[in-house]
């Protein structure tokens, strides 16, 4: 279970650099497929892949393509997502940075396929240092004839550039990320229209994430039907997964989808068990704004399946006992970890993140951080869980965007599972004293 | 302080952002604003002041308050002066969990200085920030455009010593 598509030479020594690329097949598929095949067929075999979008919401990236207008005479954007901002994610990061043109490739193979003559990668400006190498990889690829004018002599012209933020959240969320690249505030539109009709500069568009454009290099390379077998029923091919928090192993692993989730916690191949050798007690499993769960329901379904790394699996139960894959950012809680103070900081990120545009989410997600710090700092009481429940189920569905759902679904997740710990700080603060609130450093 | 009459980038600035304002189709140069502010932050002392802000309208050729309402939704533009060491420190989830107060307890210490403030000598600005992005290597800083990462004690205590004579103000250079 541990196929390598992505990662395959992330250890090679300057990767990075377009001749070392080339030397382990780099720009082989570009090749051919510039060569031999037409954009529909490639289109084909994105769609037989069963690819679904790496960026946390897994829409099949094969339909989100199909769905591009393509009036004559306008031109199309393809626009890559790598303002990786969801707390828990650093997959895309370690990607740019040690394979930077396997992205580029998958940019112009996508483009191709998509009929785009121009496209921009939007990196947050936090990642500046790996925008350079970007730019870098970008550079090299020009000088190669593999960007520019009439690419290898197919008469394919392609522009790619790279795009600066300058740091906020809501720019993941792919109408803000558009705005935003047009030189405006992040504030997401009103959909539909959807980009795939009027997206960047009001051209049909295509927002993809950095990992599912670079998915698109090894697809085309195996065939879709091939790259199809990967994985388990419609959670098809490899997935990056950011482990961070208490492990052994932090890190970025690429997976089979379909791993047991016990198996990516404890196996030295993974995350290596619990520091210390600590008991597991909770894990948010595809980053900051999906479902937290306590470890009877992350290692098993609420019908004692084994939880598998899907995105079937992990969405088992619905929210009442399932979370979501969404972007893989797995962070793992030991036995001794303060789950409201967890809470608080995911509570403190959304207010700082929401753009303000819809009611509900700039008010909601202030209170709810204000809530949860009396909460803290023991002035709560017990209705004060009940209005943070009642807040949050009046910010979900009523949002432009779904930085709603992200803000509301940690909240609701936490009461669900650990009511008894927020009822104990408000109740019974002695019986919490073990609780941690404050990690030290090792030194 | 910079008065309106020296803000103006080099003629090498001029160019870049002239090429840069290439990448767009024609007309859609507005889309170059974000890097634009970027480079302009870096050069004008590490903040954005009104008149600099200006200053990047007029060369954008938009208006002044196209530029005040995007400087003042990304957080890495800076509305006030900071000190020539911009020390940002990630505090959410992950970094949390692997010691991020500690570290910005202990700088806080080390600078007597709080979260949010500068220096009085102006050398050092400390802030608390939301995820960088850098969860399996927390807990984590910035500080200019440079990640550190697995922070120890140890190795804050270094960087602060370096910081001391190496300028970071922009994250942009």
């Amino acid at each position: 279970m541990s196929k390598k598509l992505l990662l395959k030479n992330d250890h090679v020594p300057y990767i990075n650099k377009l001749s070392v690329y080339r030397e382990h097949g780099g720009y082989s598929v570009l090749e051919k497929t510039l060569k031999n095949t037409s954009p529909e067929n490639v289109l084909e075999e994105v769609k037989k892949s069963g690819l679904r979008g790496r960026g946390g919401a897994g829409f099949p990236t094969g339909l989100k393509w199909s769905f591009l207008a393509r009036p004559e005479g306008v031109p199309r954007y393809l626009v890559c997502n790598a303002d990786e901002s969801e707390p828990g994610t650093f997959k895309d990061r370690y990607l740019m940075e040690r394979i930077p043109h396997l992205l580029v490739e998958g940019m112009i193979l996508s483009s191709f396929a998509l009929g785009a003559n121009t496209s921009y990668i939007y990196i947050r400006g936090e990642y500046f240092y790996v925008a350079r190498i970007l730019e870098q990889a970008i550079e090299e690829a020009y000088a190669a004839g593999l960007l520019g004018k009439n690419i290898l002599g197919s008469g394919f012209n392609h522009d790619c550039y790279v795009q600066v933020g300058a740091g906020a959240y809501i720019c993941g969320e792919e109408t803000a990320l558009l705005e935003s690249l047009e030189g405006k505030r992040g504030n997401p539109r009103i959909k539909p229209p959807f980009p795939a009709v009027a997206g960047l500069y009001g051209c049909p568009t295509v927002v993809n994430n950095v990992e599912t454009i670079a998915a698109i290099v090894p697809i085309i390379e195996m065939g879709g039907e091939e790259y199809a077998k990967i994985g388990v029923g419609k959670s098809t091919g490899t997935k990056l997964i950011s482990a961070s928090g208490h492990i052994n192993n932090p890190g970025v692993y690429e997976i089979e989808l379909g791993v047991p989730v016990e198996e990516f916690i404890y196996s030295a191949q993974y995350c290596g068990g619990i520091r210390g050798g600590r008991k597991l007690k909770a894990v948010v499993a595809g980053g900051s704004s999906v479902p937290i769960l306590p470890t009877e329901l992350i290692l098993k379904t609420a019908n004692g399946e084994p939880r598998l790394m899907s995105y079937e699996s992990l969405g088992d139960g619905g929210f009442a006992t399932g979370t979501m894959l969404g972007s893989g950012g797995f962070i793992v809680m030991d036995e001794d970890t303060s789950i409201v103070k967890n809470l608080y900081t995911f509570a403190r990120f959304y207010h700082h993140e929401s753009c303000g545009q819809c009611s509900p989410c700039r008010e909601g997600t202030g209170w709810m951080e204000k809530i949860l710090h009396k909460i803290l700092e023991g002035h709560g009481t017990l209705k004060d869980i009940d209005l943070l429940w009642d807040i949050q189920s009046k910010i979900e569905g009523k949002t432009i965007c779904p930085l709603g759902e992200a803000a509301a679904w940690p909240v609701a997740a936490a009461i669900r599972h650990f009511r008894s710990e927020f009822e104990d700080y408000v109740t019974n603060p002695e019986s919490i004293k073990d609780i941690k609130h404050y990690y030290r450093l090792q030194n | 302080m910079i008065t309106s009459e020296q803000i103006a980038f080099s003629k090498e600035t001029l160019e870049l952002v002239q090429k840069m304002m290439l990448r767009y189709p024609e007309g859609k140069h507005k889309s170059a604003l974000i890097p634009v502010l970027h480079i302009a932050q870096a050069e004008f002392g590490g903040w954005l002041s009104a008149p600099v802000m200006d200053y990047v309208a007029s060369i954008l050729k938009i208006q002044p308050i196209e530029v005040y309402e995007v400087a003042s939704f990304y957080s890495m533009f800076n509305l006030q002066p900071v000190g020539k060491c911009l020390i940002e420190v990630c505090r959410t989830s992950s970094c949390w969990l692997c010691g991020a107060e500690d570290i910005i307890d202990h700088i806080e210490k080390k600078l007597d200085i709080k979260v949010g403030e500068t220096s009085k000598d102006g050398r050092f600005s400390l802030k608390a920030v939301e995820c960088l992005g850098s969860c399996g290597t927390a807990p984590m800083m910035q500080v200019g455009a440079d990640y550190h990462e697995n922070l120890t004690i140890d190795k804050v205590d270094e960087l602060l010593e370096k910081f001391k004579t190496e300028d970071k103000q922009s994250r942009y250079c």
